[in-house]
């Protein structure tokens, strides 16, 4: 009797950390992130940092790029598909929708390499995974500024220009961080999903960059959402990026409708897939060293 | 008496052999579907086996940690030693949090750091300084922290030139400095080393050497991994000897170290041409290559009778310039030391140019008992410091004849001795 009551005081003893074969679907370790805040924005300089050095142009880069993808948007799809663009010049129509895809293509295509990328250093130390796509989320934040900044620049030229019909920008520029913010999570929870089911299939990583790629064409980037069918609305709005894109032109431009419901849906999206994808890293995370 | 900072409770790893999972969907899809319809997996590999084995249909595992149970008290350097492929590595991989156990569970007091491999996340386009920051963050500490040391970060490394450049123009050498000397201001309260002290350079080695010291003086847990018993010996207290997953052995680490030493079942013959294997060391200075056993008439023997005194001849070739003396030890099958000889300091040391190839020779005294002994030949440069060991070596002593009666000695060493017929005092 004494015997079992020492060992049970020995057990409640308290340990800073229990290292064992099972962990909670849902246990992030959240504590552990913040401890390891610091790491976080590292990532985001050494990113930063190493993205630009050997480079002439350095942060340029990031605003010839959309640029460059806005013309030729604009050559291909309004010169010659001549696509509608609800009125609005095509140039800050295409630039629009190609900031706010690009935050999250972006996002997405980093995030989900995760495991692969990094996998050498996972197999040295232990730091919380989620630092990594973290960092992605927030060093791709700095990226749309800067692309942000080139589109109202662009914005307020056209605003001032001499176009027919000219944008009208409005009360709904305030939800910005929100969409920011939904993009932010969608991308995540997406590109966490992604980076751990390739740690098994490698094919998924070739799937990714030519399935963003029809993934842009499913949302309103080179064309508005009017031009599709309302019978097929329902379903083109289950495309939680849709809603996003659409909300974002609006607020800037003054085009597009989208409704409560249909952010709503988007919404649901977002979370579904990142709480499935919070799942899947939790569990890819315990083993992946011994798989990868 | 001190806490227990770790506590291993019954801890077990399983692998799986080959490859896990197929790597692609389509055949993982194509297994499945043969799964159930009752036939035979396409894509399994051993067919053959797997109509007489049915384990085969789950894969092939074995328990990588089988069954560990062990605690670390406050302010103990343990030295966790064992054969390649005996659970050593994978112990500290579970530790450091990089992959998790199958079974049982391991509770820590106080934070932990692990030195798998020193200088990992350094980002090649980062500078020195830029990657100590990011270095340390990666390990657990603080900006704030690292602030406060990095001067001595730098000191400790001897890289202060080139700290600004970044470090993919650094030497493999450098990087290892600058890493190690990050590592070495982390100031856990358990640290977790895993054969660090095999890169650098001899002084380079020593300054690690003295750092864990310190560490361990400090009155915080080290867990020590190294093939090299001679730094496992001066730094650790008590050991663990682990063998296939299990812990074979557990105490005081003089005794640890001999029962790994006397249990290491692959040997070196003589005569023989020195396997890789043998060679404690990275030889960059010197290989010895070849030990050769012969008798006083120069003829080559495998084994000499008791009492027949033998010649070994020892063979080595310079990797590059550098000057040493050789010694010879003689161990017991418990991993007792008989006896250790030494080039005389009356002699010139060994010098020698790149790709030279020479050859000494020894006339033993043999003093050995009847038995299977073991031989380590050590090459040390000036310092002391040992640049080739050869271990292991199979030195075996034939009974001088069957009608002699030295199978009643017994100990270490033979004492030669006579006996005189009794002498009657009083009747």
């Amino acid at each position: 009797m004494v015997y079992l009551m020492t060992e049970r005081y020995e057990d409640s003893e308290k340990w800073d950390l229990v290292i064992g074969p099972k962990r909670g679907w849902f246990d992030l370790r959240l504590k552990d992130i913040w401890l390891y805040r610091d790491l976080v924005f590292h990532f985001v300089r050494r990113d930063f940092v190493a993205f630009y050095k050997q480079t002439i142009l350095g942060p340029l880069w990031y605003i010839i790029q959309p640029l460059l993808t806005t013309l030729v948007f604009t050559v291909i799809f309004g010169k010659v598909a001549r696509i509608p663009t609800d009125n609005i010049p095509p140039f800050i129509f295409y630039l629009s929708g190609t900031v706010a895809w690009g935050y999250f293509s972006n996002c997405l295509k980093e995030t989900s390499d995760t495991f692969i990328t990094n996998s050498k250093i996972f197999g040295k130390v232990y730091f919380p995974r989620l630092t990594v796509p973290l960092s992605v989320v927030i060093i791709n934040m700095v990226k749309f500024g800067i692309q942000f900044l080139l589109f109202l620049g662009f914005l307020v030229y056209f605003i001032a220009g001499s176009a027919p019909v000219k944008p009208k920008p409005n009360l709904y520029i305030l939800l910005l961080p929100v969409l920011l913010l939904q993009m932010a999570i969608l991308s995540l929870g997406a590109g966490i999903l992604i980076s751990s089911m390739t740690t098994k299939y490698r094919d998924i990583k070739f799937l990714v960059g030519f399935g963003l790629q029809l993934w842009m064409y499913a949302t309103p980037v080179v064309y508005p959402v009017s031009v599709v069918p309302e019978r097929f609305r329902f379903f083109y709005m289950l495309n939680p990026i849709a809603s996003i894109v659409e909300t974002f032109r609006h607020a800037f431009l003054g085009t597009g409708m989208v409704n409560g419901v249909e952010i709503l849906i988007s919404w649901g999206v977002t979370m579904l897939l990142l709480f499935s994808g919070i799942i899947l890293f939790n569990r890819v995370d315990k083993t992946f060293m011994d798989t990868v | 008496m001190h806490k227990s900072v770790i506590k291993v409770e019954n801890l077990s790893k399983e692998y799986r052999f080959g490859v896990i999972g197929h790597g692609t969907l389509y055949k993982d899809v194509q297994s499945w579907c043969a799964r159930i319809r009752g036939k035979e997996d396409p894509n399994s590999k051993v067919t053959l086996h797997s109509l007489q084995s049915s384990p085969a249909l789950t894969g092939e595992r074995f328990w990588a940690l089988k069954d560990i149970s062990f605690d670390v008290k406050e302010g103990q350097v343990l030295g966790i030693i064992g054969r390649n492929g005996a659970g050593k590595s994978t112990l500290l991989k579970i530790l450091s949090r990089v992959t998790t156990p199958t079974e049982g569970q391991i509770k820590i007091r106080g934070r932990i750091s692990s030195l798998l491999e020193v200088g990992t996340g350094f980002h090649p386009e980062l500078t020195g300084r830029e990657n100590v920051y990011l270095n340390g963050m990666i390990h657990g500490m603080t900006k704030a922290e690292i602030k406060n040391k990095f001067d001595e970060i730098v000191d400790f490394s001897g890289i202060e030139r080139f700290i600004d450049t970044p470090v993919k123009r650094y030497s493999s050498g450098m990087n290892v400095r600058l890493g190690f000397a990050v590592a070495a201001h982390l100031e856990p309260e358990i640290l977790i080393v895993d054969e660090v002290l095999a890169v650098g350079d001899v002084e380079f080695r020593q300054k690690c050497m003295g750092k864990m010291q310190d560490v361990s003086d400090g009155g915080r847990t080290v867990l020590f991994v190294s093939h090299r018993m001679s730094a496992i010996r001066e730094l650790c207290q008590s050991g663990i000897l682990l063998e296939a997953g299990k812990i074979v052995h557990r105490g005081p680490i003089d005794e640890v170290v001999d029962k790994y030493l006397a249990s290491s079942s692959s040997d070196q013959n003589v005569n023989e041409d020195i396997l890789p294997r043998m060679h404690y060391y990275d030889n960059t200075e010197l290989e010895i290559y070849r030990i050769e056993m012969l008798d006083t008439d120069g003829r080559m023997i495998s084994a000499p009778k008791m009492n027949q005194d033998f010649y070994l001849k020892i063979f080595f070739k310079f990797i590059k310039p550098c000057s040493f003396t050789i010694t010879v030890s003689f161990w017991d099958a418990n991993g007792t030391l008989l006896g250790r000889i030494a080039t005389p300091d009356k002699m010139a040391r060994m010098t020698g140019n790149k790709d030279d190839v020479y050859t000494i020779t020894v006339k033993v005294n043999n003093v050995f008992l009847a038995g299977n002994h073991k031989i380590i030949v050590t090459a040390r440069d000036k310092s002391d410091m040992a640049i080739d060991q050869v271990r292991n070596i199979s030195f075996k002593v034939l009974p001088a004849s069957i009608k002699e009666d030295e199978a009643h000695q017994y100990g270490v060493v033979q004492i030669n001795s006579e006996w005189r017929a009794p002498e009657i005092l009083t009747s």
